[in-house]
């Protein structure tokens, strides 16, 4: 197979796209994809302050090596979940790829911030499938970080599938308060919130992955261990067997839900963030989801103390 | 040829040689979830592995309901 572009032997075959590249085609082509979102989108202005979230795995590697490559001012920011071997091997990958690159980095360890505030203990605590409670505390803590650190917007590496995987689940249970929400770019609604951008979410899983590959991105490749039979996987492989029969099928599923159907539901989203009482960050209720479940946890543990014998 | 599963971390052995669109197939593997390697080199679905090549497949799926 040779490449589209240039005729040399073809590394990669983009089935939804109907191309082929050799490897310096494909790096182009992949930038200039994510270029191309991010001014569609208007999702960042020059000069701006951008928090990467890294998790250390391949999507946010490769988004903050790309935004790195087209010359953003990034600051790196991973959240360590506390999920054991796995948790501390995707911290090195992190810390190793800041440094090889000279590049700032900031550290959360979700251990540390209380008892108990790990992912497995908290999921254990509150009897939530441990992706729900991850997904609370994250969104909570890039939120934070990203506010206190004075920083004008939060990227993510949510890609293609993510997007489409995560559209899937909305429209499967017509959830529409989130596909009022989903969005590659989210303006602030509150003050202490800043914009957050997905400049990936044009992307494919395996296009994010080629990339890291190509650019020598040490990137932790096991899948967490919490993730094994998550509602997200399960709507990722009936959307793979959709592809390889209809290739661009995601691609269609994402842009023209954005396209034609986003605005709808948005227009009818009306909801205002007040601040939460105990944290003082965004919330929709007296408390915000964060400190809801942290409460949880504490009332939990006190409950599961009182039962000890003295 | 010797095709090393990741991230299952599983090694199988096949015989003879056969396209890589034929290798994911034979092993259950939809196009575009999975990278091909061989040494530096990613291989497209057209490339030939031959019976003494040693593979890498590498599973790109990721995430849980965050």
């Amino acid at each position: 197979m040779k490449c589209k572009r240039c005729g040399a032997r073809a590394e990669v075959q983009l089935r939804a796209h109907n191309t082929a590249f050799c490897r310096p085609c494909y790096l182009f082509f992949f930038r200039r994809q994510v270029e191309r979102a991010i001014a569609a989108q208007r999702m960042l202005a020059p000069g701006e302050r951008i928090v990467v979230a890294v998790s250390g795995g391949k999507d946010s590697l490769a988004l903050w090596d790309v935004l790195v490559d087209l010359g953003y001012d990034t600051t790196g920011l991973y959240l360590g979940l506390g999920i054991g071997e796995y948790s501390d091997r995707s911290q090195e990958k992190v810390e190793r790829f800041a440094a090889g690159r000279d590049l700032p980095l900031r550290v959360v360890k979700l251990e540390a911030e209380g008892p108990g505030l790990g992912v497995p203990g908290v999921a254990a605590a509150t009897r939530r499938a441990p992706c729900a409670a991850c997904g609370t505390m994250k969104r909570h803590y890039f939120d934070a970080a990203a506010f206190s650190g004075g920083f004008d917007v939060l990227a993510t590496g949510h890609n293609l599938d993510d997007e489409a995987a995560r559209l899937l689940g909305n429209v499967l249970r017509w959830q529409k308060d989130h596909l009022a929400r989903q969005r590659p770019v989210l303006p602030p609604t509150h003050p202490k919130f800043v914009r957050k951008v997905k400049p990936l979410y044009l992307t494919s899983e395996y296009e994010t992955a080629v990339y890291a590959f190509m650019r020598g991105i040490d990137y932790i490749v096991d899948e967490c261990p919490n993730a094994v039979g998550a509602t997200q996987l399960v709507y990722k492989a009936a959307l793979d067997r959709l592809e390889v029969e209809s290739p661009g099928t995601k691609l269609a599923f994402v842009k023209e839900f954005l396209r034609s159907a986003q605005p709808a539901f948005a227009a009818v989203e009306q909801r205002e963030p007040q601040e939460c009482a105990t944290c003082g960050m965004p919330a929709y209720g007296a408390l915000c989801s964060f400190c809801s479940l942290v409460r949880e946890v504490e009332g939990r543990r006190a409950r599961a103390a009182s039962a000890l014998p003295a | 040829m010797r095709v090393h599963l990741r991230p299952q971390r599983r090694t199988v052995e096949m015989r003879g040689p056969r396209r890589v669109g034929a290798l994911l197939a034979e092993l259950g593997i939809l196009p575009g979830t999975a990278m091909v390697i061989r040494g530096d080199l990613l291989l497209t679905e057209a490339d030939v592995v031959e019976e003494a090549d040693e593979v890498e497949i590498r599973a790109v799926i990721s995430g849980g309901a965050a």
